[in-house]
């Protein structure tokens, strides 16, 4: 099988954030950045199912220079190659704009199987796989815990986590795009001999021209939705602490959850 | 707390303008020691249990074959490579990292650098992988620093030779499979030139661990003394030229310095992130000591000499990567970070205070295993008179 895994790199999770002087998005200049968790769980997967039916991996994502560093990750893992959505242009889009230009990437070869994280954490929108599923007319699963690709190779049988704990399992035709959630899997570590046979495999930079785009179908000229501000909500409004024994602690706020906030 | 807790993007350690392949390496063996080490830390120091486990998942990753070119089954890493891996592992624990440098550095370097193509194939794949694990055995009662010195003997028979003595202090003599062996083979010859380098696996006739040692620090490497009683060794199993063995342990023991100074700039930062995260979360007159000056100065002063070792011990690297000569460097950053180790480690319990005194922190570890840096692998001293003796050689 040939498969797609779509990446985002995000902040450290440990990094400390301030926001950026002009409001609209944090300041990245000192920030150390990762794959984003639930893609690393995807890229996982993917190399397991292409160790288990043959094929390869190839791992997709969009952004500047940094993020290349995180495809070298990819490859040291596992994965064949990897295509970086190099040029400015594709920066600074909505889930929109940044799926229709990974559709165009993942269209312009052949896979049998897309997948990616459930949620970014650091935008955290949750529909960059959905529109890339949009735009390739593919079936499409998200928040997926369990997948499975059926013999012969038309189907993949995954198993979703829905609200109040209640788990499913659909079947989907493939091609499709599956959004994997963190847990899914234990991924591993890359190895030593893996980085070095990382510096040897291609990573393919596009620019929209190479997708058959236009500059103004992709990032920020292509998005509909614009980020007015990002803030630190105003700490310890709305708190209340306990203090003293414990046990009386643990009292008064079950007290309070049953009457006031009436949730139990 | 330990230092997996600490955030690194607050402490970043020095860099050296790494190229991304190291930054890559560094990054897997700090997630390796984060998630594989860390956890086993205090019960294996406690207890002075050889962690097989850990050791047979870094076998799976590279790091036991880092030296070692990909034909043989190792990571075909250099030393600057090899420097970070063991400075990452021993922040976490100074225990793995110096069994992992003296596997790599001592014995499988040992064979690497003076085995003939046969022996290579025939012990450096299951080493660099783990599959089997190294000593290295110079250092006897009565032959440490002066390793001339060396007693154990052996005699010609037949194809091979029946080796007779005892080493002490071999790293994994009770837990090794692989064990490189120095032993006089003409003592009538000529000073340094009547030593020969043997290999001796375990399962020989009449080769046997010995006492195994209860150390001060660094108590989850393995440390035993090993007895070799009649024991016969083919031909095959010695290393390089007939009585050449004693120069090629000073070859070893420079690449070995380098992977000491990794050990000693390892706890020596391991020793200073975890005093700075106890220095952030402490409470003491209304705020966190790290406000205070005092505090601040120790903290200061200990990330200056870690960074100044951390340089001077890649500078030994590099130079060792480029084939120049390091004897001399080599020693210079050896002696650095092993003082430097002892230095942050004492600073660190002084931080914690009351707490630096207690084993619930790290700090009191450190400090235990640090000391085996100023003396391991050449004591300070020696490292001194080498230091002297090049740098008379240099301006003759």
């Amino acid at each position: 099988m040939k498969i797609a895994v779509c990446m985002k790199q995000v902040p450290d999770t440990e990094a400390s954030l301030r926001v950026r002087k002009d409001s609209l998005w944090i300041d990245e200049e000192e920030l150390t950045f990762v794959i984003n968790e639930s893609d690393g769980y995807a890229l996982e997967e993917a190399l397991t199912i292409a160790e288990k039916t043959g094929g390869e991996v190839v791992v997709f994502s969009l952004g500047g220079e940094r993020v290349r560093e995180a495809l070298r990750k990819a490859l040291a893992l596992g994965a064949a190659r990897a295509v970086h959505l190099a040029d400015p242009a594709f920066e600074g889009g909505d889930a929109l704009a940044t799926g229709r230009a990974l559709a165009a990437a993942i269209q312009a070869q052949q896979f049998d199987l897309v997948l990616t994280g459930s949620q970014s954490g650091d935008a955290g929108f949750s529909s960059t796989g959905s529109v890339i599923a949009g735009f390739l007319g593919w079936p499409h699963a998200w928040l997926v815990m369990g997948l499975e690709v059926e013999d012969g190779k038309k189907a993949a049988k995954v198993t979703r986590e829905m609200e109040s704990g209640v788990n499913e399992i659909v079947r989907l035709a493939l091609p499709a795009v599956i959004e994997v959630q963190a847990g899914i899997n234990s991924p591993r570590y890359a190895s030593l001999k893996g980085i070095m046979q990382a510096k040897r495999k291609e990573i393919a930079a596009v620019t929209p021209a190479d997708l058959g785009l236009g500059a103004e179908e992709v990032g920020a000229a292509a998005s509909l939705l614009e980020t007015l501000a990002v803030f630190f909500p105003e700490s310890g409004k709305g708190a209340e602490i306990f203090e003293g024994d414990p046990a009386d602690c643990a009292r008064q706020l079950v007290e309070k959850l049953r009457k006031e906030a009436r949730v139990l | 707390m330990t230092v997996a807790e600490v955030q690194h993007a607050d402490l970043e350690t020095l860099d050296f303008g790494l190229s991304g392949e190291q930054r890559a390496v560094q990054e897997l063996a700090r997630e390796f020691a984060a998630k594989e080490i860390d956890p086993l830390v205090d019960e294996i120091d406690e207890a002075q249990r050889f962690p097989k486990e850990i050791f047979a998942k870094a076998g799976e990753l590279g790091f036991l074959g880092v030296l070692v070119p990909e034909e043989y089954g190792g990571s075909g890493l250099g030393y600057v490579d090899y420097v970070l891996i063991i400075s990452e592992i021993s922040q976490v624990d100074p225990s793995v990292g110096l069994s992992v440098a003296a596997h790599n550095s001592l014995c499988t370097n040992h064979i690497l650098k003076f085995g003939s193509e046969d022996q290579r194939q025939r012990w450096l794949p299951d080493l660099a992988t783990g599959r089997k694990l190294g000593a290295w055995s110079l250092t006897e009662p009565n032959a440490g620093s002066d390793a001339a010195g060396t007693r154990t003997r052996a005699v010609r028979s037949g194809d091979g030779w029946i080796l007779n003595g005892s080493k002490t202090f071999t790293t994994h003599g009770s837990v090794g499979d692989v064990c490189v062996v120095l032993a006089v083979t003409d003592p009538e010859g000529a000073k340094h030139h009547n030593i020969s380098a043997f290999v001796l696996e375990r399962g020989m006739d009449g080769f046997r661990p010995g006492k195994k040692e209860n150390k001060l620090g660094t108590r989850a490497s393995d440390t035993a003394e090993v007895v070799m009683e009649d024991c016969l060794v083919p031909d095959a199993n010695r290393l390089g030229e007939e009585g050449e063995g004693f120069i090629q342990a000073l070859r070893i023991l420079d690449g070995g310095r380098i992977s000491i100074a990794a050990l000693g700039i390892g706890t020596a930062i391991g020793a200073l992130k975890t005093a700075t995260r106890y220095a952030k979360l402490r409470e003491q007159f209304g705020k966190p000591i790290a406000r205070f000056q005092a505090i601040q100065f120790h903290l200061a002063e200990m990330a200056t000499k870690c960074a100044a070792a951390e340089i001077l011990t890649l500078a030994a690297a590099a130079a060792m990567d480029g084939g120049r000569p390091v004897t001399r460097i080599a020693a210079e950053a050896k002696l650095l970070a092993g003082e430097v180790a002892v230095f942050c480690a004492e600073r660190g319990v002084q931080i914690h205070g009351g707490y630096g005194f207690i084993k619930d922190y790290r700090a009191e570890k450190y400090y235990r295993d640090c000391k085996i840096c100023t003396i391991g692998e050449g004591t300070s001293e020696i490292q001194r008179l080498v230091i002297a003796r090049q740098l008379f050689k240099e301006n003759r």
